[in-house]
């Protein structure tokens, strides 16, 4: 294999990461509002994916610096013909990213309201963002003979590549009820699960179509078993959500974001980015590249370096593998971010470090502090 | 034509305000990661809770702050391909690697061990937490290694060629690009300047919870904390910042000769304390100056009577060698740059040292005048860190890369002006509405009341006591 093809290859796995691991916090950020219907019921979906949502995102992060280093061309046409697509997705991610922070920093139900508006809006649009731009990767864009883009923001929303958005969001959807249903306990993943029901299904008629469509448009029928695969894993989730097998399901979501993120790669090859104006103007793996040095050195740091990433994220879903659930969430007396109270709190539990929550029960139900002292007091 | 230059200038206007905004909290980041797992650290050996509780205390702020620290890196990352495509085009093979290294290497760690540490309060034990902080600090110091990196390229291009057939930078040796005398000095001087920048915030936030006496036995030792770490970082940033700007007068003298707005070479040369007038070539005398004889040629060249260049023949030797053109940045704000910075330095370093002394005499806690100061001093970093690029950016221009393309070549043809300006306002706004959410925020979490001590037994909670 070739250095340009490896890192072709390397950059599907890049994009199909960010995707089924950043898919899963897309689809909670989205539904947190719907599988909580209090403060406390949300707040254990966000944490859900508390821990690791940010160390997912640096898929996209790393996906789009290695396309600068790897094939600048890709980078470089892409991003300044999708401009304003782009913008719109920065905007999105900006204002979820800072949701998971701000929203809890006061008590306010005004507040906390606004932020989950910024959480479910951002993690609807940036998936539906980026599917819709990677549909228009291979149904092809207005691009010249200097690979300089000549559309405009509107040529990007054509009917294919918003299908493409879609799908992403319904896969990001299903696979993030898949991840409540097996990270959480109670209510919240009893709604997650209910809700998943149907969203596997639904999820499942749009990667249906997008197989068709796909096939339509880019022809390659040998390489029809990359979507179908997708198919077949979107169908056994639904499958399994309905036998409550919660970790099968979510594997088999993954399996189906896999491939269908994988899909548009699978049959982009050779070509990384097709030109609608003339077929002779496409960015091709060999015409776009970085030279053979450059990507030598980028193939050992990634050789060094994704492997220890793999090892360190995966160990961080070890550490956090329980499932949680209301009780997990609710504030201990005296915690840094719950230790408002001043001297009132500092007194109420002043003796008690390292023995459970002092206003709390501690009872059967576990240690931690449920009780009146547990809730921050008012500002 | 009217249009293009205008383009130019959006582009240029917003790269500069998103960098600049991005790096008031990039050395916050670096600054407190680092500090915070100092006081975790002593909190882990000696056991005192008072340390856990600053821990904690000072963790929610570099929470607060990373928060948009990093969303707003993400601009940066994609600015390039969106605005400067054919920047983009014509370094990628070079500038992309570092970047591309940098997330890979340094902001996964970041990022992933952040989360660990936020979730892992109770939850690891007790050493793995502590080694979580301080792989999140290696984090923030190693990403800031690849930009670091990266920029100095821009100032000093080495281990590329241009390839003739298509007439675009080829890296050839990733060690030439990682041991760049350039980088090496800048990176040196960015990470001392951001410990500057999170110390003086430590001490600010200490000194108004010493003024308002709440629980001063605990904030005195953040004090001591921050004024040990700050007295030499404060120091060493300057004889560093002063050690670049030797290397500058060898690879950009250009930038050295317009932030002395020295028009003509001169040996010896003086260094400019203040001047009136004097920074445009139809205006090239000052009406007022105070100079330091030899001051110039000891900082520029460390020599007593080291030449230094004009701009003039400077400009003269560049319109010689790639053409016809203005090859000199705006003076006034090279000038004034690098003295913004250096003078607020040495008042920071002042500061410091009278905080030391105060600190040795037992009398910090009832020096009113020294806390009131060392409170508001907390903007000074900014400045300083804003006026330090200001001088790095604006000294390299007309070019983008010195010496290989200018910045006007740089921009995106594909992306017109009104689409520049459409994300100029969306972004102006949305980090003006950041900024005040931000700043709102940790203000009132620097003057709450510190928290007492919360269970953390690794068997009695299983609850993570920091959450969302």
């Amino acid at each position: 294999m070739s250095l340009p093809i490896l890192w072709f290859v390397l950059l599907a796995v890049l994009w199909c990461g960010f995707l089924f691991l950043e898919g899963f916090d897309f689809g909670v950020g989205m539904l947190h509002g719907f599988v909580g219907h209090s403060d406390d019921e949300r707040r254990v979906a966000i944490n859900a994916i508390g821990p690791v949502w940010d160390g997912n995102e640096v898929w996209l992060i790393v996906a789009g610096a290695g396309m600068f280093a790897a094939f600048p061309e890709w980078y470089a046409t892409m991003f300044s013909g999708f401009y304003l697509a782009l913008v719109a997705v920065l905007v999105a991610l900006i204002i979820r990213g800072v949701s998971f922070e701000f929203r809890t920093r006061r008590e306010s139900a005004g507040w906390r309201r606004t932020w989950d508006a910024a959480l479910t809006l951002g993690s609807l649009l940036v998936p539906l963002l980026v599917g819709c731009a990677l549909g228009n990767l291979l149904r092809g864009v207005p691009i010249d003979s200097s690979h300089e883009y000549t559309g405009s923001f509107f040529t990007l929303l054509n009917p294919y590549s918003l299908f493409v958005g879609l799908t992403v969001v319904l896969l990001c959807l299903a696979h993030g009820a898949a991840f409540l249903a097996l990270k959480t306990r109670g209510v919240v993943q009893a709604r997650a699960e209910g809700m998943g029901r149907w969203l596997a299904p639904l999820a499942a008629l749009a990667v249906i179509a997008f197989t068709a469509w796909t096939l339509a448009i880019a022809g390659h029928a040998a390489r029809a078993p990359v979507p179908v695969l997708a198919v077949l894993a979107i169908l056994a989730a639904a499958w399994f959500i309905r036998s409550h097998r919660d970790g099968w399901a979510f594997l088999a979501t993954a399996v189906a974001m896999l491939a269908t993120v994988a899909t548009i790669f699978v049959f982009l090859y050779p070509r990384v980015m097709v030109s609608s104006t003339n077929a002779a103007f496409n960015l091709t793996v060999h015409n776009a590249s970085s030279s053979s040095y450059t990507l030598k050195v980028m193939t050992v740091v990634t050789a060094i370096f994704l492997p220890l990433v793999l090892i360190y994220q995966g160990w961080t879903f070890y550490v956090f593998r329980k499932r949680i659930d209301v009780g997990d969430v609710r504030q201990q007396p005296g915690s840094a971010t719950a230790g408002t109270g001043g001297a009132g709190t500092a007194g109420g539990a002043g003796g008690s470090g390292g023995t459970g929550g002092a206003g709390g029960p501690g009872g059967a139900g576990g240690p931690g502090g449920t009780g009146p002292a547990g809730a921050p007091a008012g500002r | 034509m009217v249009v293009a230059v205008s383009q130019l200038d959006l582009a240029r206007l917003q790269f500069a305000a998103t960098s600049i905004y991005h790096f008031l909290f990039v050395p916050v980041t670096i600054g407190l990661a680092f500090l915070v797992a100092i006081l975790q650290t002593v909190w882990h050996r000696r056991g005192d809770d008072e340390y856990l509780r600053l821990t904690r205390f000072f963790g929610t702020l570099l929470l607060i702050n990373v928060a948009v620290g990093v969303v707003t890196g993400l601009v940066q990352e994609f600015q390039f391909g969106m605005a400067w495509s054919s920047y983009s085009r014509f370094v990628g093979d070079v500038f992309g690697a570092p970047l591309a290294i940098e997330g890979l290497a340094a902001f996964f760690l970041e990022s992933t061990f952040l989360g660990l540490w936020l979730f892992g309060w109770g939850r690891l034990p007790k050493a793995v937490h502590l080694a979580t902080i301080w792989l999140v600090a290696l984090g923030t110091v190693l990403s800031a290694a690849f930009i670091m990196a990266a920029n100095s390229w821009m100032q000093r291009p080495v281990g590329y060629r241009i390839n003739p057939a298509t007439g675009r930078a080829q890296l050839t040796s990733i060690w030439a690009v990682l041991t760049n005398s350039m980088f090496l000095w800048a990176y040196g001087h960015v990470l001392l300047a951001a410990l500057v920048t999170g110390a003086g915030l430590m001490l600010a936030v200490s000194a108004w919870h010493l003024l308002r006496r709440s629980d001063p036995h605990i904030f005195r030792k953040t004090t001591r904390v921050a004024l040990i770490v700050l007295v030499p970082a404060a120091l060493l940033a300057m004889l560093v910042g002063s050690e670049l700007g030797v290397v500058g007068e060898k690879y950009q003298p250009m930038k050295i000769a317009a932030g002395e707005a020295l028009w003509n070479t001169a040996r010896p040369a003086s260094f400019t304390l203040f001047q009136i007038g004097g920074f445009t070539a139809g205006d090239p005398i000052p009406t007022f100056a105070i100079k330091a004889p030899h001051g110039l040629s000891f900082l520029a060249t460390n020599s007593w009577n080291g030449k230094v260049q004009g701009m003039n023949q400077i400009n003269a030797q560049y319109q010689q060698k790639y053409g016809p053109g203005d090859y000199r940045p705006n003076v006034f704000v090279a000038f004034w740059s690098i003295r913004v910075m250096a003078y607020l330095a040495g008042l920071v370093f002042l500061l410091a040292l009278w905080g030391v002394w105060l600190l040795r005499r037992q009398k910090i806690e009832t020096s009113t005048w020294f806390l009131r100061l060392a409170v508001w001093a907390v903007v000074i970093p900014f400045i300083m860190n804003t006026a330090g690029w200001a001088l790095t950016e604006n000294g390299r221009q007309p070019w983008i890369v010195q010496g290989l393309q200018l910045t006007r070549n740089g921009v995106s043809p594909s992306v017109s002006a009104t689409t520049i300006a459409i994300s100029l306002v969306v972004f102006v706004l949305l980090y003006g509405a950041m900024a005040v959410i931000d700043a709102v925020l940790m203000i009132r979490f620097a003057r709450r009341p510190i928290a007492p001590t919360p269970p953390l037994d690794e068997h009695d909670v299983p609850v993570p006591a920091m959450t969302y």
